[in-house]
């Protein structure tokens, strides 16, 4: 479901472009460039019954809308698109928060129905589900390899297992050392706290671990 | 592929209508949802007042994600609440447009914020109870403040420890910060007995298994407390008359002010979006 081509062989209009090139990047809310959109986007006409393609369609389309607040890291990669199923006509995408507060939530929320109504899927909506929380252990290695090369570091991973006041271990996401100190587990957004490398004198990002 | 029996019966029992609570049982759990709520959004609220005024970056940051985490708990709980009445109340009408007498929430979280160390000596009060509050909701009867648990349980553990440390910090810090959070710890000791009251409500939902038994969480709250407090050189205050009220909407003076600065908006312009 990874493959950002569609089943067709052509590359979706809606896939993110990875490493944030090209005008997506400058994009507020994390939608995909559509450089091409064309009007006979396979939309289904309302009142067909919804077959499997169109499920595996929307799929794909949600799971590569970017995350807006670090943008290379597709919904996939963060690990909150819970699936995607058929009701009656309709087709429900179901995402879960990562943090309870975070206001990314209702911008990804809102990107995935921009890009499923681009593709002319009238008949797709959004569904919020809370159970099972979502854990930064549900972050893919494809996910916690870009965070690496974007310049945070991925969470530890079995975070449900942590103790109160222990504390952890991080390797600075750009020169690798473990020589690193908590500066604060509050960062510049609700899911990042901030570091510091003691070997190369940086300071860097660290995925919270929840 | 076929569905196994219990797997059916299991969703069929999930239907709203499979077991329609009376409405007692709807107000009860309606009134116990919501005084949960109140008391995230107004802590959270209090939090979000030191945006901008943080005694540092970092700290500026971490007041307003732990405010944000908060006021998010609030609002899936209030839109439950909402469900719960079935008057079409949603989040906003539920927030914004009840008055201090409506508000169910703990006198401790409507305290001023005073300075730093008064916010973060509320802060591990209210935390440190609130952490195994919700570890054991977490099994809660009612799924959907079960999981709602689950969510919220991972982010308290952030806030009992910020807090923890900020205390140990201050306490073993210098005279004039140990001073400062002892008179903190001194002010707010007589809101703590509240955490550990229950609502006629609330006995009856902890009897069903889905309201969690407060005064069981006294033991853990005291050894958190208690472990904290010791490495902060600080004493933990004599017992004494502890305050109440907030449940039953009699509160300090300090909430009314709270509720007009943050309600202001949404009643001069009813449904404002932006």
């Amino acid at each position: 479901m990874a493959n950002a081509t569609s089943a067709t062989g052509v590359p979706s209009p809606l896939v993110g472009e990875g490493q944030g090139g090209g005008d997506g990047r400058t994009l507020p809310v994390g939608i995909p460039p559509t450089p091409n959109p064309s009007p006979q986007g396979g939309g289904e006409p309302p009142g067909v019954a919804v077959g499997d393609l169109a499920i595996a369609r929307a799929h794909r389309i949600a799971a590569a809308v970017v995350d807006p607040e670090i943008p290379v890291l597709t919904l996939e990669d963060l690990g909150v698109l819970r699936g995607v199923e058929r009701r009656r006509q309709s087709i429900i995408v179901k995402l879960t928060p990562t943090y309870t507060g975070c206001p990314a939530t209702q911008a990804i929320r809102l990107a995935v129905e921009a890009a499923l109504a681009e593709a002319g899927m009238a008949n797709a909506r959004v569904e919020t589900v809370l159970s099972p929380p979502w854990s930064t252990d549900e972050i893919t290695e494809t996910g916690r390899r870009k965070l690496q090369e974007y310049g945070i570091a991925p969470p530890a991973r079995g975070a449900r297992a942590r103790s109160l006041f222990a504390d952890e271990t991080v390797a600075c996401p750009k020169c690798g050392s473990t020589a690193t100190a908590k500066i604060s587990e509050f960062g510049s957004t609700a899911c990042k706290a901030l570091w510091r490398c003691q070997a190369c004198a940086e300071p860097f990002d660290y995925f919270k671990c929840l | 592929m076929t569905v196994a029996p219990k797997a059916r019966r299991a969703k069929r029992g999930t239907k709203p209508d499979a077991n329609p609570p009376t409405e007692p049982e709807r107000t009860a759990l309606f009134n116990f949802v919501l005084s949960l709520a109140d008391d995230a959004l107004v802590l959270g609220h209090r939090l979000s007042q030191w945006s901008g005024r943080g005694p540092m970056l970092e700290e500026d940051i971490a007041l307003s994600n732990l405010g944000l985490d908060l006021i998010g708990q609030a609002r899936l709980l209030y839109a439950y609440a909402g469900e719960v009445e079935g008057k079409g109340r949603g989040e906003d009408d539920l927030a914004y447009l009840r008055d201090e007498f409506a508000y169910a929430n703990l006198l401790l979280v409507e305290q001023p914020n005073g300075d730093f160390a008064a916010t973060m000596v509320r802060h591990l009060l209210y935390a440190a109870f609130m952490h195994p509050y919700l570890h054991a909701m977490q099994t809660s009867a009612d799924a959907r403040l079960a999981e709602i648990a689950a969510k919220a349980v991972k982010e308290m553990a952030y806030h009992v420890r910020h807090a923890a440390e900020w205390v140990i910090r201050l306490g073993d810090g210098t005279e004039e910060s140990h001073a400062r959070v002892a008179a903190a710890l001194e002010g707010l000791w007589m809101y703590t007995g509240e955490l550990f009251e229950m609502t006629d409500d609330e006995r009856g939902l902890v009897g069903k298994g889905i309201a969690v038994d407060r005064k069981a969480l006294q033991p853990t709250w005291d050894a958190t407390v208690a472990r904290v407090l010791a490495e902060a050189t600080l004493q933990r205050p004599a017992e004494r008359w502890m305050q109440s009220g907030g449940r039953s909407g009699r509160h300090s003076e300090h909430l009314g002010h709270l509720l007009a600065e943050m309600q202001v908006l949404h009643r001069a312009h009813p449904g404002a979006t932006w």
